[in-house]
């Protein structure tokens, strides 16, 4: 086990270095010099050259590379070409904002999918799971922001009971921080809970079927118990898997539904570092977004390894 | 195996009576009775698709979504019939006053949960240990009994860890140890290697023996019945069609589906062109058997009358046959 | 289980309904997924307004006979913009999947026939690529290359390119174990032949349902590109940029948001619908697995 652990843990990091190595070469060879492209072509060639000189962009690619890759792991990432700001600190509190919605958005969904998706699987074949079951397939189809745009209007343009966007850090004001948090959360969990809900429903139907289920039956279990006490955690296994790769759709949702709230995270530095044309950041949060999503996975197999013993001993 | 007779007691364990399972329109156990007395071990033979394990689920309550139950099925000692029970009131019979061993251990058993963890889950369930500490220990007590090799380090194994023979021993602890009594075994070896069939064999029926319980033994192998059983029925189409003592029914068999499978299971057995004799045609799937006797498409012996269905001829359910044209009581051997 | 016990079993009944179920989502899917393709060829040849055309006076006006789903704030007829939309979102989504499919299935096979270490490798690969979901991707592409339909198709594309090759990658597996594999290759045809020749037909209904779900995540990706303002630009319509000038009107006119919303959702669900609904089809096994 502390052997499969450590291949995992191997993996993770030659994947975040090779990512590294693409975002680096995407971002500073192909589209020839940041510099110029960080002060568009009407600058003077003598500011080009100025600020070329400055974040050394004249120096190999190879040395370029170590000294980003050594900031970022060093948690020093220098200054950014456009606002001359550090961005370190910029992007720990732009991380924070993001964890908070999208944390929060993961959490609901859970809260929402287990119990809903298990519904539908105990009840698929009576009006009740399957009226859920179209639902959800219509919640997949409608994207966060759609949803955003909608939950706005809503309670914010008609009911008028929560505001339409914003962002306040929880320490400064929590109550309305909760406020802020609640439409943005909601759009993006909304969607997820729907894919999730799909899974949650297959995972479950799937293990209801097991001879094991009725062995537990059997031994004098009711049903629900079976299900709860032997089902649950064989039914972990696909629901985990999703839960891993529905990390990225919800970064990705994040991205949009902080444009949509006006919210300052890691999503609306990304955007607006692309309209900056600021190469730097906009390496920055790639690489920070990129390494979640591999951490995520990650996660995601030593998870498997807690709940499937198969899992845990020979080969793969 | 020793036949002995079971010792007279005033209750049956089991009391069947008119059993029928369905689905939909379509009858796929008819009208089955059978009484099972204290310590009796009972056979219960037919091919697949005879609706033999259908029976024994229906005992147990246990019938897959969708598919009904009528009739009667009282148990000793518990006061309301398993058919119609609800979910609460059946389990607390299933794992205490009756257990199951199923056909195939390879996913019989949770993969994520230790086999310890499993057999002890049985006693705490029924209370009939006070504590999980007690539990456990009779865990490990009962995989001696089933002879696992290191009790203690088998019940903290997984099930992957363990072989199939390993498995099915795990299950049987596990049916027996809430000494119930009665262990139903739908097809307990048929999944196994033919090296450990005899050796799981033997060790379910000294379990049940040394527990003074009662069996329903479910198998096609007529073999096994011969060796195991004291009674035996004769299920087929979804019916009883015989019944009696193993020795009467294997000797002088009076239905003619029965002369057919003990023919079809002697090797001695050649027509007049050398081959090995076999029950002609195969099963029909389920609810596609014939009005009147359920065997009559197959039997050689089928005549018009045949379209009615046949009586009951015999003492009681546990004893006779249902056949218009029975094999005559004085022949012997196979027709 | 007993063995008698599946041959017993309701399968009839229970296996109709939910195929019938599966049927309607067939059905639904193509009929949604027909309504946008006859959209966006009616563009071609009719549009009630000119999609385009701002005219002041015909500001925010109400669904009505002469504007059926009523004006935006340019004055611009959002039926005709709609319409225009749907040939976009049709646009990205074709080149997109043909893009992922023309280097993920050749992928697929490849690393499914080539030795194991290279097929693992493809793998890891592709794991690697899984990091960067599509919208991630095309903003980057923006970053670099500015915003146009080309660069985000393109990058929409590259990001499902794994999707392709994962499935076609086991697909391919499952038929190189079957006996006509066997036998092509003991009469000594060539990896290429047996590629071609007996792979690629037997993976073909794969082929059809990925290409399907991926269209739908297309859809979804270039609405939210656009919703951000990288993708189309203006002024040819599309669906997202519509939805994103609809939201500083949600205050006076909510309605702006409906139309192109309820756009990509019924294009999302078809393209979605129809791929479970082939699914099934194809292989009535795999009902439930994703």
């Amino acid at each position: 086990m502390a052997l499969r652990l450590l291949i995992r843990a191997g993996i993770l990091l030659a994947s975040v270095a090779v990512s590294s190595v693409l975002v680096f070469a995407f971002m500073a060879v192909i589209p020839g010099d940041p510099a110029r492209v960080a002060l568009g072509v009407n600058a003077s060639e003598a500011a080009v050259t100025q600020l070329r000189e400055e974040f050394g962009l004249n120096r190999p690619l190879l040395e370029q590379y170590l000294e980003w890759i050594g900031g970022l792991v060093t948690f020093d990432p220098g200054l950014s070409y456009v606002t001359r700001s550090e961005i370190g600190p910029l992007l720990a509190d732009r991380v924070m904002v993001t964890l908070w919605l999208v944390g929060t958005a993961m959490i609901v969904a859970l809260l929402v999918a287990l119990p809903v998706g298990a519904v539908m699987a105990v009840r698929h074949r009576q009006l009740s799971g399957l009226t859920l079951s179209a639902l959800s397939q219509v919640g997949v189809a409608i994207p966060a922001f759609l949803a955003g745009i909608l939950l706005i209007a809503l309670f914010a343009v008609w009911l008028g009971w929560l505001p339409a966007n914003g962002w306040t850090a929880p320490v400064v004001d929590p109550v309305m921080f909760v406020k802020q948090l609640i439409l943005p959360a909601t759009s993006l969990a909304l969607v997820q809970s729907a894919v999730l809900t799909r899974y949650v429903r297959s995972a479950i139907l799937e293990v209801l079927r097991e001879d094991y289920l009725r062995t537990a039956r059997a031994k004098g279990l009711k049903p629900m118990q079976a299900l709860v006490r032997h089902g649950l955690r064989n039914a972990a296994v696909p629901v985990v898997t999703v839960l891993g790769l529905q990390l990225s759709t919800l970064l990705v949702g994040a991205v949009v539904i902080e444009r949509v709230f006006v919210i300052p995270g890691l999503g609306s530095l990304l955007l607006d570092s692309v309209s900056q044309r600021d190469l730097i950041m906009v390496q920055d949060v790639v690489m920070v977004l990129v390494v979640a999503v591999l951490a995520m996975n990650f996660l995601v197999d030593v998870l498997y390894l807690i709940i499937d013993p198969r899992l845990r001993a020979g080969a793969r | 195996m020793t036949t002995h007779a079971a010792p007279p007691l005033a209750q049956d364990v089991l009391t069947v009576t008119g059993l029928g399972v369905s689905v939909g329109d379509r009858s796929l156990v008819d009208n089955l009775d059978l009484t099972i007395r204290p310590g009796e071990r009972v056979g219960l033979i037919g091919e697949s698709g005879s609706g033999k394990s259908l029976t024994a689920l229906a005992l147990m309550g246990l019938l897959p979504e969708g598919l009904a139950a009528t009739g009667s099925v009282r148990v000793a000692d518990v006061h309301h019939d398993i058919v119609g029970a609800d979910e609460n009131q059946l389990s607390r019979v299933r794992g205490n006053d009756i257990a199951m061993v199923f056909q195939e251990p390879m996913t019989a058993l949770n993969p994520t949960m230790r086999v310890g963890a499993q057999v002890a889950e049985a006693m705490l369930i029924h209370g009939t240990r006070p504590t999980r500490r007690a539990a456990m220990s009779a865990a490990v007590d009962l995989l001696e009994q089933v002879g696992l090799p290191d009790p203690p380090g088998t019940a903290r194994s997984y099930p992957h860890q363990l072989s199939g023979g390993q498995r099915q021993r795990v299950v049987v602890a596990l049916a027996l140890a809430n000494d119930p009594a009665l262990l139903i075994c739908d097809e307990p070896t048929t999944a196994l290697d033919v090296t450990v069939q005899a050796l799981v064999l033997d060790l379910i029926v000294r379990g049940v023996i040394d527990r003074g319980a009662a069996m329903l033994f479910i198998t096609h192998d007529l073999a096994v019945v011969a060796t195991v059983c004291e009674r035996v029925l004769v299920m087929y189409g979804g019916r009883i069609v015989e019944a009696g003592p193993v020795q009467q029914v294997f000797t002088r068999p009076r239905h003619r589906y029965t002369q057919g499978l003990l023919a079809a299971s002697d090797l001695s057995v050649v027509d007049d062109r050398g081959r090995l004799a076999t029950v002609p045609g195969t099963v029909p799937a389920a609810g596609q058997f014939p009005a009147g006797c359920v065997f009559r498409n197959r039997c050689g012996h089928a005549t018009d009358v045949c379209a009615s269905t046949p009586a009951w001829t015999g003492q009681d359910a546990s004893d006779g046959f249902a056949c218009h044209h029975p094999a005559p009581a004085s022949e012997v051997g196979h027709g | 289980m007993s063995a008698e016990i599946p041959e017993v079993l309701p399968t009839g009944q229970t296996g109709a309904r939910r195929r019938g179920l599966r049927n309607h989502s067939l059905l639904i899917g193509a009929a949604l997924v027909c309504l946008v393709i006859v959209m966006g060829l009616l563009s071609f040849v009719w549009t009630p307004h000119n999609p385009t055309l701002v005219n002041p006076a015909a500001r925010l006006q109400l669904p009505s006979a002469e504007y059926w789903f009523g004006t935006d704030k340019f004055g611009r007829d959002v039926f005709s913009q709609i319409l225009v939309g749907s040939r976009t979102t049709l646009f990205v989504g074709i080149v997109a999947v043909g893009v992922a499919g023309v280097i993920g299935v050749p992928l697929g096979i490849v690393s499914a026939m080539a030795p194991n270490w290279f097929g693992e490798l493809v793998m890891r690969c592709n794991d690697l690529l899984l990091a960067f979901p599509a919208l991630l991707l095309a903003i980057m592409f923006t970053a670099v290359f500015g915003s146009s339909t080309l660069v985000a198709m393109i990058a929409i594309g590259i990001a499902t390119i794994p999707n392709f090759a994962r499935l076609i990658r086991s697909g391919t597996l499952q038929v190189l174990k079957t006996e006509y594999i066997l036998a092509a290759r003991a009469s000594g045809r060539g990896p290429f032949a047996i590629g071609l020749r007996h792979v690629l037909p037997n993976v073909s209904s794969l082929i059809i349902v990925q290409a399907s779900v991926s269209f739908a995540i297309a859809v979804l990706a270039e609405a939210a590109l656009s919703f951000l303002g990288f993708g189309t630009p203006p002024p040819t319509p599309s669906w997202g940029r519509m939805l994103q000038e609809s939201q500083e009107m949600l205050w006076s006119a909510p309605r702006l948001a409906l139309f192109p919303g309820a756009a990509i959702a019924v294009a999302v669900l078809g393209f979605n619908l129809l791929g479970d609904g082939l699914r099934d089809r194809f292989d009535p096994k795999l009902e439930d697995r994703r």
